[in-house]
């Protein structure tokens, strides 16, 4: 049992909870995730891990509150406990020695640049931060990333906070102003991803992305997480969850994640943002 | 009664679910003898000196030893005889290939009728679940920790008799739940997981401890085990679970997975019943692909979940397939049609889902390494048939991540940890493994035996510490 002790609503059906559980605390990098499971009636659910404090023992999870698993986690308090958590899992990002790089987020995948941009600095690189959001209410982390970044920007799909846009647009803004840098970083909705990889693309800048597949088990037991990279099939649990996003079958990820899914809820979770991106794609060719 | 009396009594057959019944539900199909049916059987044995059904048996159970227990009417000194070379005689009677190991070489097979050991084997190993306190007490505490990683039955039995041994043993285990293969793959109406935790319930009775969500190599490494925690040995019991996929065109739509996720979905995860929130895919027309225990367990699962037809696709003919007799037998008569001399080539689909799959017909050349004959493929033998759920049970290797468990560690090119073959100890000192992740994919019986072989050794080596 992995007792909470602390929740914080960030924003409506977005909670972050920290969660005592001292092993994956200790032994985790940026880069990899845990798999949890509320109940003994529950399924098993990818999280990202947003903060870690190896003293207290502690991880943080930023849950966005999608379907059936998350509502029953939304249900437990500070005191419950999470029946199991198993992790750290996946590879931790490969970051090398960039000397300028970019993280860049979007909604509930924002979280997970924490570390990812703590540890690039860390390595020695000026880092940049883009991180979008549907809308004002909606942004999360956006102190933390502050602090873990040199320079960071905001964007909101409404404009209601930031600079109004898609998170592609500063970034394409940056790279036509002749900003050079050495690695990008993205997490969040696929298409999202998939921009990215198309904007810095012709830039030939190393770019990663943090993929979301479905997984049961997460220890590369079951196949459910496979990927296309480059032509071949990786299993994102353990191969990823991060890959080279210029190599990423993203069309295939986005079929995949479907299989099980409700269309009505993806279809509001989408919102807006991913449509705008997902015509300007197919525009785009 | 005499030898030629004995002969000519029948052999009594295994009381079954009804067809009808087993569709609409994941009840066991093998009801299990009763005390009567047990009595019956076990008259029919020769109790024969040579007893070449002992040299049937990997682990060398005593067979004739113990059915003349079970004429006595002492079932729990039967399960004791028999466990002392298997553990876990309640899962072995249900799961073991018997008709390849010791009733191949039952005297009375050449007439078609050897004896029900594998039956007779459930029968007390129930009995012994029933009846707990009659059972080995552990010896005196040593003082040394053992870790055991990965509880499939080469990790448990390992434990268990370590834990007899008086070492302190914990298992670290993956999943949430402990069994390996035994919960996550093998289904319930084969193997109930009861049976399974009722054996763990003894385990920790022994004072063995049980951890799971413990991806060693990730949540805690080995130097955390060895100078951290004090343990002063290591068995590691990390499976063969990696599956295969056939590498060809569209295996990544939607509608295609490997047995391991759909067998997942269903036993660990408990998809049939509606109580449990993991979703799995319920083909109307499913195809699976294979023809070992995985592809029977696979077929006869997707047939309870509801599907109008289930297809087997196996490359060789009936007499080649790996599987167990009496699961082929149990997949024809719930009506899983068989396709044999037939591989796929591709998956189509439509809309982003499979619609179908393409195959090849083959044809049988000369016997390749394994000594089964190989499949040649016909050319222009093309057809389509039609699937919204294709299952993929071609076999799995040792998950690649095993190498992260322990760097340094000697394994082979395919992923097998390399162990001396007496000791089962690898090149690191004081670290052993055994099971599917040295020998590849075999049985539970064979690993059950390196458990307890390993443990033998890790004892040996503790003490001339
Ligand atoms: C490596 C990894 C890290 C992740 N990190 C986070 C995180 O930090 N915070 C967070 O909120 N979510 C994260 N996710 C996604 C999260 O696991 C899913 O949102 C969750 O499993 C949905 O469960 P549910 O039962 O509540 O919703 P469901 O009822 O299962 O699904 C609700 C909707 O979410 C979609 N969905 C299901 N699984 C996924 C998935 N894996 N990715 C995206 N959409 C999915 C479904 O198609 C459906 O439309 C991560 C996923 C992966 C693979
Ligand atoms: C569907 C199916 C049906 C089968 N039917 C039969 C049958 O009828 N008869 C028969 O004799 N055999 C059968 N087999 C084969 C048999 O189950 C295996 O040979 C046997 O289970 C191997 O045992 P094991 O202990 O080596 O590994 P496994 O049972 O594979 O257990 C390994 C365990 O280790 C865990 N693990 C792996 N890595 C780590 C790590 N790093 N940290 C912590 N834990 C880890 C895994 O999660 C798993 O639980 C079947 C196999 C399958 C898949
Ligand atoms: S989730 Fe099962 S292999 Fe990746």
């Amino acid at each position: 049992m992995f007792k909470i002790v602390d929740k914080q609503e960030l924003a409506e059906n977005i909670i972050e909870y920290t969660v005592d559980a001292p092993d994956v605390a200790r032994h985790h990098h940026a880069g990899q995730f845990c798999i949890i499971r509320v109940h003994s009636h529950c399924e098993r659910i990818p999280l990202s891990i947003a903060e870690t404090d190896p003293q207290a023992g502690t991880i943080t999870l930023v849950v966005q509150i999608a379907g059936h698993s998350t509502k029953e986690l939304a249900q437990l308090e500070v005191g419950d406990a999470i029946l199991d958590v198993v992790g750290p899992l996946g590879r931790p990002t490969r970051i090398g020695s960039p000397k300028r790089a970019v993280f860049v987020g979007g909604g509930v995948g924002v979280p997970a640049g924490n570390l990812m941009a703590r540890e690039m600095k860390q390595a020695g690189a000026q880092v940049l931060g883009i991180i979008g959001f549907r809308t004002k209410d909606l942004v999360i982390y956006e102190d933390k990333l502050r602090a873990a970044t040199d320079e960071l920007i905001v964007t909101t799909d409404d404009g209601s906070y930031g600079y109004h846009g898609l998170v592609t647009e500063p970034l394409q803004q940056q790279l036509e102003a002749g900003e050079s840098y050495d690695l990008v970083i993205t997490v969040g909705p696929v298409v999202m991803m998939r921009a990215v990889a198309e904007v810095t693309r012709p830039y030939g800048i190393h770019t990663i992305a943090s993929l979301n597949p479905i997984m049961v088990d997460g220890t590369g037991m079951c196949g459910a997480c496979r990927v296309t990279v480059g032509g071949e099939t990786k299993f994102a649990c353990v191969d990823g969850p991060e890959f080279d996003a210029h190599q990423v079958d993203f069309p295939e990820l986005a079929l995949r994640l479907e299989m099980y899914g409700d269309e009505e809820i993806r279809a509001h979770e989408a919102g807006p943002h991913e449509c705008r991106l997902e015509q300007s794609l197919n525009e785009s060719g | 009664m005499d030898a030629k009396e004995r002969m000519k009594l029948e052999p009594v057959p295994m009381p079954e679910l009804e067809v009808s019944e087993r569709l609409s539900s994941f009840a066991e199909v093998n009801l299990g003898y009763s005390e009567q049916d047990t009595q019956a059987e076990a008259e029919r044995c020769l109790q024969c000196k040579k007893a070449p059904c002992r040299e049937g048996c990997p682990v060398d159970v005593d067979i004739p030893g113990f059915i003349a227990l079970i004429r006595e009417g002492s079932y729990a000194e039967a399960g004791l005889k028999i466990k002392r070379t298997n553990v876990f005689p309640a899962i072995c009677g249900r799961v073991c290939p018997q008709e390849r190991q010791c009733q191949e070489r039952c005297v009375l097979a050449k007439r078609g009728k050897a004896i029900n050991i594998g039956y007779l084997e459930r029968f007390v190993g129930n009995y012994l679940i029933a009846h707990p306190e009659e059972q080995i007490n552990a010896a005196p505490a040593t003082g040394k920790r053992v870790a055991v990683v990965g509880s499939g039955p080469a990790g448990l039995a390992a434990a268990g008799d370590l834990a007899k041994l008086g070492h302190q043993v914990t298992v670290f285990e993956a999943l949430h739940r402990p069994g390996g293969v035994l919960v996550y793959g093998i289904p319930e109406f084969r193997l109930p997981n009861i049976t399974v935790d009722n054996e763990l319930e003894t385990l920790r009775r022994l004072g063995v401890e049980i951890r799971t969500n413990v991806v060693v190599g990730r949540t805690l490494t080995i130097a955390d085990l060895r100078e951290e925690m004090g343990f002063a040995a290591i068995f590691l019991g990390l499976g063969a679970g990696a599956p295969i996929f056939l590498g060809i065109e569209g295996e990544n739509l939607p509608g295609v997975m490997s047995a391991n996720e759909f067998l997942t979905r269903v036993n660990l995860m408990r998809a049939f019943d509606e109580d449990y929130d993991t979703p799995v895919q319920r083909g109307r027309n499913v195809t699976v692909i294979g023809g070992g225990n995985v592809a029977m367990d696979s077929s006869r699962c997707a047939l309870r979940l509801g599907a109008d037809s289930v297809t087997l696709l196996y490359r060789r003919t009936r007499a080649e397939m790996p599987a167990r007799v009496e699961e082929v037998r149990h997949a024809e008569e719930e009506g899983v049609i068989f396709e044999l001399l037939v591989a796929p080539t591709r998956f189509l689909g439509e809309e982003g889902h499979l619609t179908a799959v393409e195959c090849l017909r083959m044809e049988l050349g000369e016997p390749d390494e394994s000594g089964r004959r190989r499949p040649i493929p016909l050319p222009g033998s093309e057809f389509i048939v039609a699937t919204d759920q294709a299952i993929i049970a071609i076999g799995a290797r040792v998950n690649p991540s095993a190498r992260l468990v322990m760097p340094g560690m000697e394994q082979d090119d395919g992923g097998h940890i390399i162990v001396d073959r007496e000791t089962l100890m690898t090149n690191i000192p004081g670290v052993f493994s055994g099971g599917d992740v040295v020998a590849g994919e075999e049985t539970v019986i064979r690993a059950l035996s390196d458990g307890r072989k390993a443990a033998q050794a890790i004892d040996n080596y503790l003490r001339s510490k």
